[in-house]
Order: C-alpha cells, then structure tokens, then sequence
C-alpha cells in the first residue's frame, strides 16, 4: 500500500511543475511587453522602461525566471494584482470560500438526485424510467448551462418571485462573516432570517452548477450498475432467495461505485470550468467570475496565479481519487 | 434427375461493416431524431441566406423588441420576435446555425489533426517522444478545458471568434492524441502490421496507410461527440464576451447582448439558447448512437 501512495504521488511531480511551467510562460505569451501591459496606455520613458524591466527581475534569463518563479510558487508566492496591489494568494482565498460553498451543494445535489436515478435506471432497465432518466440525462448534460441559469432566474426570480436574482444573501442583513462560508456565517449571526436568505440566494446557482455532473453522474452510475448486475455473484445472490433491493443496495452497488467514484473526481474540473459561467450568471462573488473580471481588467498575474491554483487543486483531487481508487480496488493497488 | 434437397444450409447473408453500422444505428430511435435534426441543421445552414427571411444584420429600427408572432403584439413578419435594435431574431438564429456548424467543423478539424500526429508520434517512437507528449498532455489536460480556453483567447489579445476555435481546439487534442495512441499500440502487435514492416513499408506508410485506417472507429465517435462540446463551448465564450464579437449571430454572443432585457423580453434570451441546446443534444444522441454502432461491447 506504501509502495503504491509513493509511485502515485511522485507521478504528480512532473505534472506539478509542468503547470508551473505553463503558466509561467502564459503571461510571457502576452502580445506587448511586460511592462508595457503594467502602464497601460500612459506611455513611458525609456530608462523608467529599463528601470521597471530590472525592478521586476525580467532583464534576467529566463531559466533564472524561471527558478526563480518556482521558489516563489512553493513559498505561496503567486505575484501581485496588477490593479488591486494585492497577493494573489490573498485574493484567490478571500473567494474561494464563496465558489466551494457553490460547488459543495452542487455535487451535493449531483449525488443526492444523480446516484439513484442511476441506480433505479438500470434496476428497471427499458423502462419508461429507464428511458425518461436517460433522455432528461443526455439533455442535462447537453445543456448550455449559462442559458439554464438564465431560464431559471427568468422563471422562478422574475416570473414567481420564489428566488432573487443575484449574489449570497440579502441586502438587509450585515453581520461580519468569519469563514467566508455564507450559509455558516448567516448561522452564527444572530440576525433573523439570514439563513433564510443565504439559502434562497443558492438555489438556483447550485440547480445550475450541479446540472452537468448530476446527468454525467446518474449515466455513469447506470453502466456501472448494468455492468455489475450481469455478474454471476449477482445471480448467485438472487439465487439464495435474497430480495432484489438487498442484492442492488448491497451487493451490487459497492462494486458498481467504484467507477463511479473516478467520475465524481473527474467532474471537480468541471465543476470549475462550470463555476466560471454559474458565477457569472448569478453575479456570485466566487472564483470563476473573478478570473472573467481579471481577463477583462487585463489583470495577468491575477489571472496566472488562478488558473495555477485551479490546476493544481484538480490534480490534488485527481491524485486523491487515484488514492481511494487504490484501497477500494486492491486489483489497482497491486498492479505493477 | 433429382433436385438438390431443399434442406442445404444456405449461407448467412453477409452484412458489409458499413450496412452493419447504419443498420445498429438505424435502430435506435435517438440517433435517428438525432441524425434527423442535424440534417435539418446542416440544410439551414447552407441554404441560410434563403431560408432566413431578413439579412442577421439588417436593423428594423421601428420595431425593436417586437414580441414572437404568437405572442400579444406580435406579427408574423418577425416570427421570433425582434432584438433590442429590431434585427430579426429567426434571420439570426439561422445564421447562428450556419456559424455554429463550421465553429464545430473547424474545432473537430484541428483537434483531430493535432491528436492524430502526436498520438501516432507516440505510439510509434515509444521512448521519450512518448513520455514527452503524453506528459504534455497530461498538463493540458489537468486544467478544466473551458478555463484553459478561456485563459488561451486572454493572451492572445483582442478576443474574436477565431482565437476562441483555435483556443478550443487546443484543449481538445489531448482526448484524440490519447485515443490516437492507445489504438496504435493495439494495432501495432497485430500480425498485419509486422508482415507490412517485414514486406519493408516504410514508417510513413506504415503510420499513415497501414495502422492509422484502423484506429478511426473511436476517434470518429469522439469527434462527433467534441463536435457538441464545441458548440456549447463557443457559445460559451461568445457568453463571458470571449468569443465572436457583437454583431455576429453567434448564439452564445447573443445571449450575453440581451442579458439587459432579461426582463423586458424574454424571447431574445430563450431562442438562442433553445438552438444551442437542440443543437449540441442532436449530436450527443447521433454521437452516443455512433459509439454503440461502432463498438458494440459498450452497448448496453
């Protein structure tokens, strides 16, 4: 078992740096010069040119960048915002909280609608629940999710009033969060109604987050289940007389979850790239609409250090479902 | 003389691969309305500037945000209802299909080239040419597609609709490349490919003639699936203002300019995100249909 964590992790080493790599050089792929994308449309002096390109380390060659870069990665460096003069680091944590809360109800969501259906799919395989599941699947996950949100917002805000329109809570209530986590700071807050109004401000977002992996989670676990109830244990189970939802919700599910586990790793990064348009939809203070404001703001280290921190989130993720993958399946952990 | 009994076995009718393959989708009912709609697509889109009753671009300045026909206020000159400047919306919408369609062909192209060469590169040379691009890949890969994307059109400037193809089709190679090689190495240890070699093909021939016919199956399948994902892709940066720019009937685009009117007329926002989704669901079902046709061990 070890022996196994150990080749997987250091697998990720290559791929760590590679990202570093990448992103290192995105902002260098920037047309204009370095210093000229830093003063905008104001114009410069050349020695103040020459000055700046010293100050910011970039008359240097580039593997001396780059080392240099590297270190301050590792050290949590990550730059400073070009218009907001703060840490990267700062910022990219100051709204994560918001994007995780999202992210978390939608999965949330995913798994609490998408496992059963999936499981109830292929128990009445050819059925009208079969075939209403699959075809509400297909279309969840071929829905322009940036349209849905505003679908929704059309029907439930404008249309019955149900829901607001945008952001995490209401504008009547101001007590300081702590966490950054709305749903639990509105639950410490002694202000009635907050909770409330927390809750009815994430609805529709997490609806329209949760979507994609919700259809990509109910197929998957609809093959695996079919895959898995075609096995001869499974008829051995049904042949010692036990009743078909002990033989489904015992037997075969714990098998049938195993490639369903790799999939809700896989859908992090959807849930990221999802995130980018639920958040923008929803004017969500999250990451995803940050970085669309940084590309807009022409904000590159802002943008570097984010797509560097996303990327390095979803392999993290990738390498923990690799991980548990491993101690469910002892086949994978003792391959070599 | 006796006549030959009757009771000679006849030979089962042979089925060329092809009519195999028409035939399994054949029976599926949402390939079929799949393949159906795409059809229709593809008949709109070349025929647009006839089907389309106004120009996408030609402004009826009198009648803007005209309701649908069918919709109090409304008139069957505009079937779909006006935009905020008076253009057309099913003249537009129409447009969108013709765009829509190439944004797709040209994506799939490059990524399927792209992912072609290095997955044959990889396969191969085997050896650090290997290792090299599939770590590569891995790095492409490991970064959500949309947001790699969306970062690609950043640093290539001003965003317009052909960086937002070309910032697609980059994020795409990785999935063929992968596929590419892994049915390479398959062919490879096969019989035939060692008699070609022994008969002295050259690598090239061997790549391009020999193995690469054979490992198409599953990269059609998932060209026809990434065509749908390009689709709702663009569209998606045409949404967050990345992608085609404004007056292009770009679906995507168009959403994001009447967002203003959410309120005031609802119409400019449903259509265009209705043909996005028609679209991208008819070649998701003619995708899934194809893989089942193609490889029949995954139907199920």
């Amino acid at each position: 078992m070890v022996r196994f964590l150990l080749t997987r992790a250091s697998l990720v080493v290559p791929t760590f740096l590679g990202i570093v790599f990448l992103a290192f050089i995105l902002i260098r792929l920037v047309p204009g010069d370095h210093v000229e994308v830093r003063v905008g449309e104001r114009g410069i002096s050349p020695e103040r040119h020459a000055q700046l390109l010293h100050d910011m380390g970039l008359d240097r060659p580039l593997y001396v960048q780059f080392a240099d870069y590297v270190g301050g990665v590792l050290q949590g460096d990550l730059g400073t915002s070009i218009i907001t003069h703060r840490p990267v680091l700062d910022e990219f944590l100051a709204l994560f909280p918001a994007t995780l809360e999202l992210s978390f109800f939608a999965m949330l969501l995913a798994l609490g609608i998408g496992l059963p259906a999936g499981i109830i799919a292929a128990v009445k395989r050819g059925s009208i629940f079969d075939h209403t599941i699959m075809g509400a699947s297909l279309t969840g996950y071929s829905m322009p999710i940036f349209w849905w949100g505003l679908l929704l917002i059309l029907t439930f805000s404008v249309g019955l009033g149900w829901t607001p329109v945008s952001g995490r809570i209401g504008n009547d209530f101001f007590f300081e969060g702590t966490s950054g986590f709305m749903i639990y700071d509105a639950f410490m807050s002694d202000e009635e109604g907050a909770l409330t109004s927390a809750f009815s401000h994430l609805i529709l977002p997490t609806i329209v987050l949760g979507t994609i992996p919700l259809a990509v989670i109910a197929r998957m676990t609809r093959s695996a289940m079919l895959e898995v109830l075609g096995e001869d244990y499974i008829r051995t189970a049904r042949a010692k007389g036990l009743s078909t939802w002990r033989v489904v919700g015992v037997h075969a599910l714990r098998n049938a979850l195993i490639p369903v586990v790799t999939v809700i790793g896989l859908q992090v990064g959807v849930l990221m790239a999802g995130a980018v348009l639920a958040e923008t939809t929803f004017s969500w203070p999250g990451i995803g609409k940050w970085l669309v404001e940084s590309i807009n703001r022409r904000d590159y280290p802002a943008l570097q250090g984010g797509v560097l921190l996303i990327a390095s989130l979803v392999m993290a993720i990738n390498l923990g479902v690799d991980l548990l993958y491993g101690f469910l399946n002892p086949r994978i952990r003792h391959k070599r | 003389m006796t006549t030959a009994p009757a009771t000679t076995p006849t030979a089962p009718k042979v089925v060329s691969p092809r009519r195999e393959i028409w035939l399994s989708m054949r029976a599926n009912k949402g390939a079929m309305a799949g393949l159906i709609v795409i059809v229709l697509l593809i008949l709109i889109a070349v025929f647009a500037d006839i089907v389309a009753p106004y120009s996408p671009i030609e402004q009826f300045r009198e009648n803007f945000l005209q309701p649908p026909a069918w919709v109090e206020g409304g008139s069957w000159a505009f079937p779909l209802g006006t935009d905020d400047v008076g253009r057309d919306m099913l003249s537009r919408i129409i447009h969108g299909a013709r765009l829509s369609l190439i944004i797709g062909c040209i994506v799939v192209t490059i990524s399927l080239a792209l992912g072609i060469f290095f997955g044959l590169m990889s396969g191969f040379f085997k050896g650090v040419v290997d290792i090299a691009i599939m770590r590569f890949m891995d790095i492409i890969l490991s970064i959500p597609s949309l947001l790699l994307s969306i970062v690609i059109v950043a640093i290539m400037g001003k965003p317009d609709i052909a960086k937002a193809m070309i910032a697609i089709a980059i994020t795409y190679v990785p999935h063929y490349a992968r596929l590419a090689r892994a049915a390479v190495l398959t062919e490879l240890s096969k019989d035939y490919v060692t008699a070609s070699r022994v008969a002295g093909a050259s690598t090239r021939r061997l790549m391009l003639d020999t193995v690469l016919p054979n490992c198409m199956a599953p990269l059609i399948v998932q060209a026809t699936l990434s065509f749908s994902t390009a689709i709702l892709d663009a569209a998606a940066l045409g949404f967050l203002g990345l992608g085609a720019q404004a007056p292009t009937p770009e679906w995507g685009t168009m959403l994001a300019d009447s967002l203003k009117f959410l309120q005031r007329a609802p119409w400019v926002v449903t259509f265009p995100g209705l043909a996005i989704l028609i679209t991208v669901l008819a070649f998701n079902l003619m995708g899934d249909g194809l893989r089942d046709a193609l490889d029949p061990k995954l139907k199920r």
